[in-house]
């Protein structure tokens, strides 16, 4: 009895440590890339050339932060990714806040108020999520000329707003389905309008699926490349076609140092969002949105 | 007046969103369909002249290898993706001590544009540079890993780092699930006595199929959006060998200013994940509305 | 009382922006030179610019040799709001003319005799229906063999004369362990490559009917069958790294001496420049075995833009474009040479002068001829499609035949 419980234990360390093997082999297999990405941003170029990739550097330098960040070239203008950086906060964070807002109330009106068709809207909806953006690049651009928007931010906060609708629609629809229709009837019957009751029953509920809604968009729209290089024009370019010029040009010397920091400064709000915020990533998901 | 508003409200909020989705999704794919059937070149002309761009798409070699790449691609990024991010959950839920950091860890990926990890990515898969010359140099001089630069297996290196990429996110959906599920029914079980192994099979997976459905769109949705991290990662090379569909598309229309082309691509394209995804939706959704 | 001041603000405030407005020329310009070096020899166009009074608006647009930049323009012409000047080359100048989409700056051209400074064959490249649409910047010259001085002396080798010669010499270079060939396996260095052999293998008018012209006969002929298998030959001659290599770093390889050949644009002059490494002494340049001269003008094609201020800024930018000033720095800068034939050479190196006069006596001979690879031939789906070819036959082990056969159907397929 005594030897066998002796042995059960020895079976329960010798899983545990099995089991944090595992999880270590998949901690080298994530963080090796961003593991050679910062070593390189901290080397030289001349150490870049003759070393190992994977070898730490040897003497670090913090100047090819500098140059991304400030004086790299992205063109004519040597002003680094500095610019490009706040007009990509201009785009995000007006386009975030917009098409959440319109998800939470989509989502309440297709989960709450399940008026005949509305799944059908739901479902166009969700299958706009898988529409290739490749597709909507040129008609876009008619429209965006046709209503005045082309190559200003409020064009990009437009196109990222519409097909951010999807995800965010499915998001809230799929958070607020769990949520028992007896409320909504509840509060008519004492007599609470339809905004009352998503303002002040629903959106207090709301929070931890705002956070994963919030995330997801954000990471959407900061690290969007094709938009942003196809619906701007100087002056509104953001923070990713400046990174692309920077490690994109074809004839040039290539600053692999550069070109990394550059890259982990264009992640940097994205990486920071995901590093505070993930707990409350993982809470928002569970609180339901997973729930289908 | 009002309560004609007030019964209508619910619609008229909907409404905006119905009208963009329609015109800016629906009504861009009928005008995509429309271009296909021209010979819009460098830029779209709507002289319909038949079906000829469809008779060049299906005549390409390199359009096979795209399409042939995306149900290789798409397969096996869902799949091991899924697999990883469900097997990492599970490790994950046995009360991990450094949870929090790991959790950030095999997250993070997701939060990188591709214009550079690719850049990271393509060095270490480098037979010369990364990986390959690593493990030679520690006295492995059998060893080879040149996948990236073999024509029959590149496509394969392109799932590395889309799982890479991915599998974090998804790791998150499962965890979320498996934190959702009733801690009583599990309580239960383990006093009955059920191998942990098997409360996993038997209960708590099966319990978690609404979460399949949301890993499966987000995966969909990435895989058939790959282009940053093909064009990142191979540049579409050795040769064509890794082209997908996304990035002939990109190709035809952009650089050799062949749209028609383009425009039928993406039909064909747009035809087959629709072919996968909406079967997929329905029962999904049709269990849903029987709930 | 209110409303006539509100009137009168915004009165003025039209007046304001009215006379901001025409402060002077105005050009916003769409290109993907944004490295260092590139980005330098663009900001003396700048300069000169705004030294002229004008104000330059830069979008710089990089990637994939100029996609991204296509995607923007095209996303820009169709929403009606295009740029002054765009970085274009080759027959996508006349395409862009077709849509409709260019402007005509031949007063500007007139005006400053382009017909009598330019080379015939390259004012023909900036003409759209006999007016000109786009001013030139520069020549590359494509079929140059960039070799490490070194590494061939030190092994008694010298620059190879014909393709037997070369291969022999990257034969003996490989039985001492070092690689004959550097090489990036992306396909438009294959291409670079592969019009380089045909060149040298088919000669001029061969290249001229199979590249220019599409002949059937050329593309199907025994020469083609011979470009292909020494194609092949050259693909023994590279390291199994190559795949999706830059260009540049292939260039580093010969600058270490890791590698003893490149076949690449005078691009990778810069290269070598900008380590300090001397023509002649460090590395050596010659055009690759064979006559003829492959060129790739690089140019700006001006968009028909609105507004006063804007279509005088495009005007003055053609016309610096095309000035002495700027097409000597540029080139110096670049690597390549000038467009206009009356720039004194006395600033440049030996691989400039050899490619100047290269270019006066292929114009002579009439073996000057447009580079495929690089877009100055054909049209993009047609050039695109000889790539995949190149490519796949390249990157895989299909015989000359079959590359032959499948080049043969693409063209077919693209038109």
């Amino acid at each position: 009895m005594i030897n066998s419980v002796g042995k059960n234990q020895l079976n329960k360390i010798i899983l545990r440590i099995f089991l944090y093997l595992i999880l270590s082999v998949f901690v080298i297999y994530y963080l090796l890339p961003l593991f050679v990405m910062i070593t390189t941003s901290l080397k030289s170029l001349e150490e870049i050339r003759t070393g190992s990739l994977i070898a730490l550097p040897r003497n670090i330098t913090f100047e090819a932060w500098g140059t991304a960040w400030s004086t790299a070239c992205t063109g004519i203008r040597c002003e680094g990714l500095k610019p490009f950086f706040w007009n990509s906060i201009f785009i995000a964070i007006p386009a975030v806040i917009i098409s959440t807002l319109i998800g939470a109330i989509n989502g309440y009106v297709i989960a709450q108020w399940r008026f005949k068709g509305a799944n059908i809207i739901f479902a166009l909806m969700l299958f706009g999520c898988f529409i290739p953006f490749q597709v909507i690049l040129l008609p876009m651009a008619r429209v965006l000329g046709l209503i005045d928007l082309a190559g200003s931010i409020s064009g990009l906060i437009f196109v990222h707003v519409i097909y951010g609708i999807g995800f965010t629609t499915l998001f809230f629809r799929n958070y607020y389905v769990s949520i028992p229709v007896e409320l909504v009837k509840a509060a008519k019957i004492d007599g609470a309008t339809f905004l009352r009751i998503f303002w002040s029953i629903f959106l207090p509920l709301s929070l931890p699926i705002t956070v994963v809604t919030v995330i997801w968009q954000f990471t959407q729209i900061w690290n969007d490349f094709l938009f942003g290089v196809s619906f701007s024009e100087a002056g509104t370019q953001p923070i990713t076609v400046a990174l692309n010029n920077i490690v994109n040009s074809t004839t040039g010397v290539k600053e692999y140092n550069v070109d990394m920091a550059a890259a982990i400064i264009a992640a940097m709000p994205t990486l920071l969002v995901y590093i505070f915020a993930g707990k409350y990533f993982i809470r928002g998901l569970t609180a339901g949105s997973v729930k289908g | 007046m009002s309560s004609w508003f007030e019964k209508h409200l619910p619609k008229i909020v909907l409404a905006p969103s119905f009208i963009a989705i329609i015109l800016f999704v629906y009504g861009f794919i009928a005008w995509t369909a429309w271009v296909s059937f021209t010979k819009s070149r460098l830029m779209p002309k709507y002289d319909i002249v038949g079906f000829i761009q469809y008779d060049r798409l299906f005549d390409s070699p390199r359009w096979d290898v795209a399409i042939n790449n995306l149900f290789i691609f798409g397969f096996l990024f869902i799949l091991i993706s899924m697999f990883l991010g469900l097997i990492i959950a599970i490790f994950l839920d046995q009360k991990i001590r450094i949870e929090g950091a790991l959790r950030t860890i095999y997250l993070y990926p997701m939060a990188l544009s591709l214009i550079v990890t690719g850049t990271a990515w393509k060095w270490m898969l480098n037979p010369g540079l990364g990986l390959e010359a690593v493990i030679k140099n520690l006295g492995f001089n059998n060893f080879t890993f040149d996948w990236l630069i073999n024509p029959d297996f590149a496509i394969y290196t392109v799932v590395i780092a889309g799982v890479w990429q991915a599998s974090g996110f998804v790791m998150a959906l499962f965890l979320a699930g498996l934190r959702s599920v009733d801690q009583e029914i599990i309580k239960a079980a383990q006093v009955d006595g059920v191998p942990t192994v098997k409360i996993y099979t038997a209960i708590i997976i099966p319990s978690m199929t609404p979460v399949f459905l949301s890993a499966f769109i987000v995966l969909a949705h990435l895989a058939i959006k790959s282009f940053d991290l093909v064009i990142a990662l191979t540049g579409g090379g050795p040769g064509y060998a890794t082209d997908l569909p996304a990035t002939y598309m990109y190709t035809m229309a952009f650089s050799r200013g062949d749209i028609g082309q383009a425009a039928s691509s993406a039909i064909i394209m747009m035809i087959v994940v629709f072919s996968v995804v909406v079967p997929y939706l329905y029962s999904e959704l049709r269990n849903k509305n029987d709930q | 009382m209110f409303k006539k001041l509100a009137v009168a603000a915004v009165a003025t405030t039209f007046s304001l922006s009215a006379s901001i407005s025409y402060a002077g020329p105005k050009a916003e310009v769409l290109h993907w030179w944004t490295s260092g070096g590139e980005a330098k020899s663009v900001a003396v166009l700048q300069k000169e610019f705004s030294e002229n009074g004008g104000t330059w608006t830069d979008m710089p647009v990089a990637g994939g040799g100029g996609d991204a930049a296509m995607t923007a323009l095209r996303a820009r012409v169709l929403s009606g709001n295009a740029p002054a000047a765009v970085q274009l080359k080759g027959p996508s100048i006349q395409e862009w003319y077709e849509e409709g989409a260019l402007a005509d700056i031949s007063d500007v051209a007139n005006k400053n005799n382009w017909s009598k400074v330019l080379p015939e064959s390259i004012a023909g490249h900036m003409k759209c229906e006999g007016k000109w649409c786009a001013a030139p910047v520069n020549v590359h010259r494509i079929d140059w063999i960039w070799a490490n001085a070194s590494v061939l002396s030190s092994n008694g080798l010298s620059m190879p004369k014909t393709w037997e010669e070369f291969n022999a010499t990257a034969k003996a270079l490989q039985a001492k362990g070092i690689i004959p060939l550097a090489h990036g396996g992306q396909a438009w260095q294959d291409a670079t490559v592969f019009e380089a052999v045909a060149l040298g293998i088919g000669g001029a008018n061969f290249f001229h009917d199979a590249f220019v012209k599409l002949d059937k006969k050329a593309l199907q002929s025994d020469t083609m069958i011979k470009v292909f298998d020494q194609m092949r030959i050259m693909r023994g001659f590279v390291d199994k790294n190559f795949s999706g290599r830059d260009w540049n770093l292939a260039t580093a390889m010969v600058m270490n001496g890791e590698a003893a050949f490149q076949i690449m644009g005078d691009w990778a002059k810069g290269e070598f420049l900008a380590a300090g490494k001397v023509p002649g002494k460090d590395f050596l340049c010659s055009s690759t075995p064979g006559e003829g001269f492959l060129y790739n003008v690089d140019s700006f094609a001006m968009f028909k833009v609105k507004g006063n201020e804007r279509q005088e800024g495009q005007k003055l930018l053609a016309k610096l474009v095309v000035g002495k000033n700027f097409q000597k720095v540029f080139n110096l800068n670049k690597g390549s040479i000038p467009a206009r034939t009356d720039v004194s050479l006395g600033e440049f190196d030996h691989c400039a002068h050899v490619s100047a006069a290269d270019m006066n006596a292929s114009s002579v001979g009439g073996t000057l001829l447009p580079s495929y690879a690089h877009g100055m031939a054909l049209r993009g789906a047609q050039a695109g499609a000889i790539t995949d070819t190149v490519t796949a036959h390249f990157n895989s082990n299909m015989s000359s035949k079959e590359a032959v056969a499948m080049l043969v159907k693409a063209i077919d397929n693209s038109k």
